[in-house]
């Protein structure tokens, strides 16, 4: 698999549920189909809630979850996600 | 002439295949659309309280859904995350955290009624009753909810909250947030709160 283009990057790290799922919404409308946009959150809940999603929205693909240690010492959970047509 | 015919055919042919083939691939995209937001068998409940009554009736209709096959997950959220807690540690915790800590059950034997607790008495008399009629115990629903491929999710909001940390938490509990739950209901029949 090939280098991931990110068109726009948001960083939710510290936010409680829901509100990593709320802004990356918002921030995903805000790109074009086709394009992906990356979130950083430190919500270990995160993975499967961005899995959840993709999955009950026809408009989100989940390409690639990642994850590490920032340098505040805080775990961060990286989602890639892709606008597509629904 | 008829040569022409043939040609004219054969362009029809080729047009109206192409319309077929067009049509056949929206079908399936449609209906693939379509089968995955449609409900399977499956039973999604959220458990929000703490309490003995309430924990049970959470898990008979668990067990009960997962016996009849169908596909079953818990949530538990604030309260309700006493039922999965196993043991609680102070270190590293803040002063909230730590009275959380000191005040809620530490584990699910510890679960008292929502009604008639009476400083634990409750608790201990529903026990011996519901034991002496055969009902199942609390711990024995649990260990059977695990048995039959009940999927258990923590809320990590209000873990965060109530400075619960996953290692206070039974082995084999899924982590996860209000997406994690909704992604379970949109493809249940049933969905409880409790």
């Amino acid at each position: 698999m090939g280098e991931i283009v990110v068109a726009r990057e948001l960083d939710v790290r510290g936010l409680q549920c829901p509100m990593p799922l709320v802004n990356a919404h918002r921030a995903i409308k805000q790109i074009a189909v086709g394009e992906v946009l990356k979130v950083l959150a430190t919500d270990r809940g995160s993975l499967l809630d961005f899995k959840g999603w993709a999955e009950t929205d026809d408009s989100v693909e989940l390409l690639q979850q990642e994850e590490y240690t920032d340098e505040q010492g805080r775990r961060v959970y990286v989602h890639y996600l892709r606008r597509v047509e629904p | 002439m008829a040569e022409a015919i043939a040609q004219d055919l054969e362009t029809r042919l080729q047009e109206l295949t192409q319309r077929l083939e067009a049509l056949e691939s929206r079908y399936e995209k449609d209906m693939r659309r379509i089968q995955r937001h449609l409900p399977e068998n499956r039973v999604a409940i959220i458990c929000f309280s703490g309490n003995l009554d309430k924990a049970m009736a959470a898990l008979i209709i668990a067990t009960g859904a997962a016996s009849m096959g169908m596909q079953v997950s818990i949530f538990f959220t604030f309260w309700g995350l006493s039922v999965i807690k196993n043991g609680a540690q102070l270190r590293g915790k803040s002063f909230m955290e730590k009275l959380f800590s000191i005040m809620l059950p530490e584990n699910m034997r510890e679960l008292g009624p929502s009604q008639m607790n009476f400083g634990g008495i409750g608790a201990r008399m529903m026990r011996a009753i519901m034991r002496k009629k055969q009902v199942q115990s609390l711990e024995e629903l649990f260990q059977l909810a695990r048995e039959l491929g009940v999927r258990l999710v923590a809320c990590t909001m209000s873990m965060d909250v109530m400075g619960i940390r996953a290692e206070e938490l039974l082995p084999g509990m899924e982590l996860g947030g209000v997406a994690t739950y909704l992604a379970d209901a949109s493809k249940s029949k049933v969905t409880l709160f409790i």
